[in-house]
Parts: C-alpha cells; structure tokens; sequence
C-alpha cells in the first residue's frame, strides 16, 4: 500500500469482507476511476481508491483539493461524470437510496439543526433509513438512539435544546445522529472544524473507540495533519484532484509529500506520544531564528 | 469524555433507553395537544361562521337543515351562503396550511412559502390570463392556476440554482411581483369586471363559494394529502439540510416530489378561492410556535383552516356593513409577522 498509480484498479469482490481488522483486504467501498465534478469543472479527476474494512481512513490534501468531493461521490451525494463508486460490489449510484443510508453513513458539514429540536428527537433522526412505512419505531430504536447517546458523552443533553448547546458539544450531537443510523461505513466531513484542539481529540477519540468497538469503517477528511497522521490506520494524501499517496501515515507523512501536497517546508519527526510522523512547519519566522536548520 | 462513568455500573444501557423514552415523550404527548386544539378551534370558528352573524341559525335548527328539512329563509342562508362559504374556507385553509408548512420546513426558510415566492401568484396570473385572454372557464381555469403554479415552481427553481434558499427567496419575490403586473395588466384590459371577481384573483375570497366547486376541491384533497402525508415522512429528515437528508436516505428526487405535490396543494387552494394573501406563510410558524418549535403539517392545516375561515367571518362583520373579503384580513395580519420575522433574523438558517 504506497503510492497508486492513478491506473491502477483494484480489483473489487463482489462479497463483502467482514474482517475488523481488514487492512490491505479489499474493502466494501471503493472508487474506480471516479471523476466528479460541478458543471464543466472537474474537482476529482479519476481517482481509484480501495477504502479497507474496519479501518479509519483519513483523507488530506490542501483546499479545494477536491478531498470533500471525493467524500460526497463515495457517499452517492454527487453524481460521477465518470467511473463509479462501488459499494458491496454494485455502483452506489444506482442502489436504492434508502438501502445504502442502512450500510453508509454520512456527517455533511451542511448539516442544519431545526430550531427548537432537541437533542433526543435529532438523534433519533438517525433512525430514518431504518424506518418505514410497515415499520414502526420499536425499542431496537430506542436502544440505538441511547447507545449512540452514550457513546458520544451526550445522555446527559438529551432533554436539551440543540440551540443552547456549545460548538463541541453540538459536534458530538450530529455524530451521535450519525452513530444512531447504525452503519457499518460512516463518513465524516471535517468533523472537527469551529473546535477547539481538545474537543477535536475528545471527538476522534470517540470515533476511534467507535472503530475499536464495533469494527465500524470510518472515513473521514481533516484539515489538521498531525491529528491525522496520530488517528488514521490508512491516509490519503490528494492533490489537484488526484490520490498522491496513500498507506499508513508512518510511510505517507514524509517531508516531501508535504512538500508536494501542500506545499509547505517541514520537517517531520516522529511524534513523542505517538510514535506517528509529526509535521513541524519551518515557516520564515523559524527559519529566521535557525538558520542553519534551512 | 467520560463515556463510561465509574459510579453506577450496573446497567447503563437500560437506564439510557429509559432516558430517550421518557425524553421523546413531551413532545409526543405536546403534538398531539397542539393537534386537538387547533382542531378544536377551527370546529369552534366553523360554528361560529355558521351559525352567527347576521342571521343567526340554531343547532337544533342547523341539524334539522342538514337532514333535509326545509325551514324558509333559513335553509338557503344555510345551504347557499354560509355553508359553502365556510367549508370552502376551512379545505382551502388548510391546503394553504400544508403547503406552507411543507415548503417551509423542505427549504429550511420560513421565508420561503408559496405565497411569498410567488408561486400562488402564479397560479393566480395564469387564471387571469386563462379567463380575460382566452375566455375560459370554470375547471379550465383552474388547469390554467395548476399549470401557472407549477411553471413558476420550475422557473424558481431554475433560476436560483442549486445551493441556498435565500437566491431562491429573491428569486421567487422577483416572480411574485413579475405575475402581480400581469394580473393588475389584464384586469385594465378587462372592463366589465365585478369587483368580486377583482379581488378574488388579486387578494383572495371565499364569498363566491359554491358546492361544485367545493365537490371538485374536496375530491382534489382527498387524492393529493395523503400522498402528501406519505411523502412527508421524510420531512424529518429533510429539515436536517438536502446533503443531511440524502445520507439520511431521502434522496434528492423524494426532496422535489414533496415539493411538487406542496405546489399542486397550494395551486388548487388558490384556483378555488384565490391567493388569501399569507395564509401559507402564517400557517407553519404558528404551528410550530405551538408545538415548541417543532414542525407539524397536521397542526399547520388546521391553523391554515382556522385563519381563513376566522379572518372571512372578520371580514365579513368587523367594519359595520362593509364586507372585505378574506385576503385583506389574512394579509392585515401577515404584514406585521413578515416584518417581525425580519426585525428578529428569522429569515435565512445559519448552517451548523
């Protein structure tokens, strides 16, 4: 798993694989040779992309890299103008909406809370994909929408207005909603953006413990790279719209991928807590102050 | 995050579907509240505009008209005038109630009701046009408002683009006043016009209620609500943002429908009695106020049904023996909520 020629493609099993630790087995959901884009313009440009079973994938890359397209095409948001996002071995695009929101899940950064609505009810929103029209709500629901309470540190919210909420605590609400549909895929969209650097961990943390517990496959695109490199098992760097690298953050996290990919002047060190690759930007101010480092 | 607290081990799992249960409860046992009240009240202001007014009907006598028997005078005041009229006004309310509240809540704006982005006058217009140019009517005419309705739907739509509600707020303010012009045109070409008729296509009025037409409507509702209340289930989730919804399941061709079928209600609402200025706009926020800011379409209908036939009886008998119709009343009193919706920056969501 180092870096993908944009011609490879992979090779996709029909069956699922349902290994938790499943890296480097092929995975449920995959991109071949995807391209997406907003009218005339492409923003992912025939990417293919294998996202392993039971692992935390975190998608990098610079603004407008087009890592949030990617995200949407693989969660059948948008629509590819070439390839297709396969899910379970079937174009994603033309399975029943309804049954792909039971498999996969996706925290928009879109996502708009009605006023008035409390905590409990927008949780139990999750439920919709496993609602119908035969189908009442049961006490399956009941227990989902609890358990996903409880894992996001939130039942002590539930009677609460989501308005009065803090940022971070309304994070934590969106990904309880998010952990209530019960997914086996749950993608993130800059799940950490408007946090503060210890709501950031507090949240991947809970979604690590999520990966850890329950085997969920969880893919998410952050902006903060060393978070990243500390919390993904698999990371895909992206530049212009193209897959530059990807593989375990300690072989993709490399002074010249930053270089490339954001282009930044770095050095990276191995994180003393982590033991992950920890980028230290040079920037002029600290270049100035050691010269020789240059 | 302390997750997973040390003190009380035994059954944390339990004693959080407890929780949500007894959370979910209010609201329940609050929509249900706010249901049978609205109700109640439009049953009371239906009574009212019965039974009262000028001519004042006993129960016993109401009943005993229903039946069949003949009481002179009070059988055709009955049967005629105020009947028609007030069951007119209590279908079309409530069409007008749901539409709003659907568009409402679909586009995240209160804002954005059929009224207010122009697409009842649409459907208004194109009845006018439908009449004066082409000498058409009875059902004709209200193909023509279905039709008008629907084509400024789609020009809306395509003229704001995809992304945010405020370009399609603009957007539909725009073609609010586009197709005024053309009713104010048509009605200076028109001279033999009674001021009934007038003001029906213009501000909206109940006063030319008939049973024909009430038969027609009533069968119109009884197709279109509930497919409306089927494809409202996702409303939940459609609140949540179009992306939200879409994870959620609703896919974007689900999100249109409920728009479209919101369109054709609100449509056949003004081909019967006009565009009763703001019903639609009111209709959803008072609901919602009710219900601790949750949406209800149940409740937006019967508040819808309440306004109309409240704001005709008003009309009717507020000013000595001047007789506005509805649409001045409804519209005296949307004026001031619209500008304090304004004046408390309830116009456009905030994302997150």
């Amino acid at each position: 798993m180092s870096v993908m020629n944009s011609d490879t493609r992979p090779d996709v099993d029909p069956a699922p694989a349902g290994a938790p630790d499943g890296r480097g087995a092929p995975g449920r959901l995959s991109a071949e040779s995807l391209s997406l884009g907003y009218g005339e313009r492409t923003v992912v440009d025939e990417l293919s992309l294998v996202i392993p079973d039971g692992a935390i994938t975190v998608i990098v890359g610079a603004n407008a890299c087009g890592k949030s397209t990617l995200l949407r095409g693989l969660a059948r948001l948008l629509k590819p103008t070439a390839g297709r996002a396969v899910l379970d071995g079937r174009a994603i695009h033309q399975m029943p909406t309804k049954e792909v929101a039971r498999i996969l899940g996706l925290l928009p950064q879109t996502a708009v809370a009605p006023e008035g609505v409390t905590v409990v009810d927008l949780v139990a929103r999750g439920r919709h994909p496993h609602t119908g029209l035969w189908r009442r709500w049961s006490d399956e629901d009941d227990r989902a929408v609890a358990e996903a309470l409880r894992l996001t540190g939130t039942l002590d919210l539930a009677q609460r207005n989501v308005d009065e909420l803090s940022g971070g605590q309304r994070q934590r609400v969106w990904v309880a909603m998010a952990l209530a549909q019960q997914t086996d895929l749950l993608l993130l969209d800059e799940p950490t953006t408007f946090l503060d650097l210890a709501h950031q961990v507090e949240l991947l943390d809970v979604l690590a413990d999520l990966n850890a517990n329950r085997g969920t496959t969880i893919v998410m695109v952050l902006h903060e790279l060393n978070l990243a490199a500390r919390y993904a098992d698999h990371l895909v760097a992206m530049k212009d719209g193209r897959l530059v690298a990807q593989g375990p953050p300690g072989e993709v996290v490399t002074e010249e991928l930053v270089r490339d990919v954001f282009g930044l002047e770095a050095r990276v060190i191995p994180d003393p807590v982590s033991g992950t690759p920890l980028v230290l930007p040079l920037g002029r101010r600290a270049r100035a102050a050691h010269p020789q480092e240059d | 995050m302390n997750a997973v607290q040390v003190a009380p081990a035994p059954a944390p799992h339990a004693t959080g579907v407890e929780l949500v249960r007894r959370a979910a409860r209010g609201p329940v046992r609050r929509r249900r509240l706010v249901i049978a009240g609205t109700a109640v009240l439009v049953l009371a202001l239906f009574a009212a505009r019965t039974l009262l007014g000028d001519y004042t009907i006993t129960v016993p006598d109401f009943f005993r008209i229903l039946t069949g028997t003949q009481i002179p005078g009070a059988s055709f005041i009955l049967m005629e005038v105020k009947l028609p009229r007030a069951v007119l006004a209590v279908l079309v309310g409530f069409a007008f109630g749901v539409a709003g509240a659907v568009f409402q809540a679909t586009l995240r704006n209160p804002l954005a009701s059929p009224d207010v982005i122009g697409i009842s006058a649409g459907a208004s217009a194109s009845a006018v046009v439908a009449i004066v140019a082409f000498g058409w009517s009875g059902s004709m005419v209200s193909l023509a408002a279905v039709v008008g309705a629907l084509g400024c739907a789609v020009v809306i739509r395509l003229v704001a683009g995809p992304g945010g509600t405020h370009r399609l707020v603009l957007a539909g303010i725009g073609l609010a006043a586009a197709m005024l012009s053309v009713i104010h045109y048509f009605f200076t070409r028109a001279d033999e016009w009674d001021t009934q008729l007038v003001l029906r296509w213009l501000t909206g009025s109940v006063s030319q209620a008939n049973w024909s037409q009430i038969g027609v409507l009533a069968l119109i509702l009884v197709v279109l609500l509930p497919l409306v209340a089927w494809a409202a289930r996702g409303l939940r989730v459609v609140e949540l943002g179009e992306e939200t919804a879409y994870a959620l399941g609703e896919g974007p061709a689900r999100q249109a429908l409920l728009l479209v079928l919101a369109t054709l209600l609100a449509a056949v609402g003004v081909a019967a009695a006009g565009p009763v200025a703001f019903v639609a706009f009111l209709s959803g926020p008072i609901a919602r106020f009710l219900n601790a800011g949750r949406t209800t379409l149940l409740a937006s209908g019967f508040v819808g049904a309440a306004l109309l036939v409240g704001g005709d009886y008003i009309g009717d008998y507020a000013v000595g023996n001047v007789n506005f119709p509805v649409g001045v009343v409804t519209g005296a009193l949307g004026a001031p909520f619209l500008l304090w919706l304004v004046a408390t920056g309830r116009t456009g969501r905030r994302a997150s």
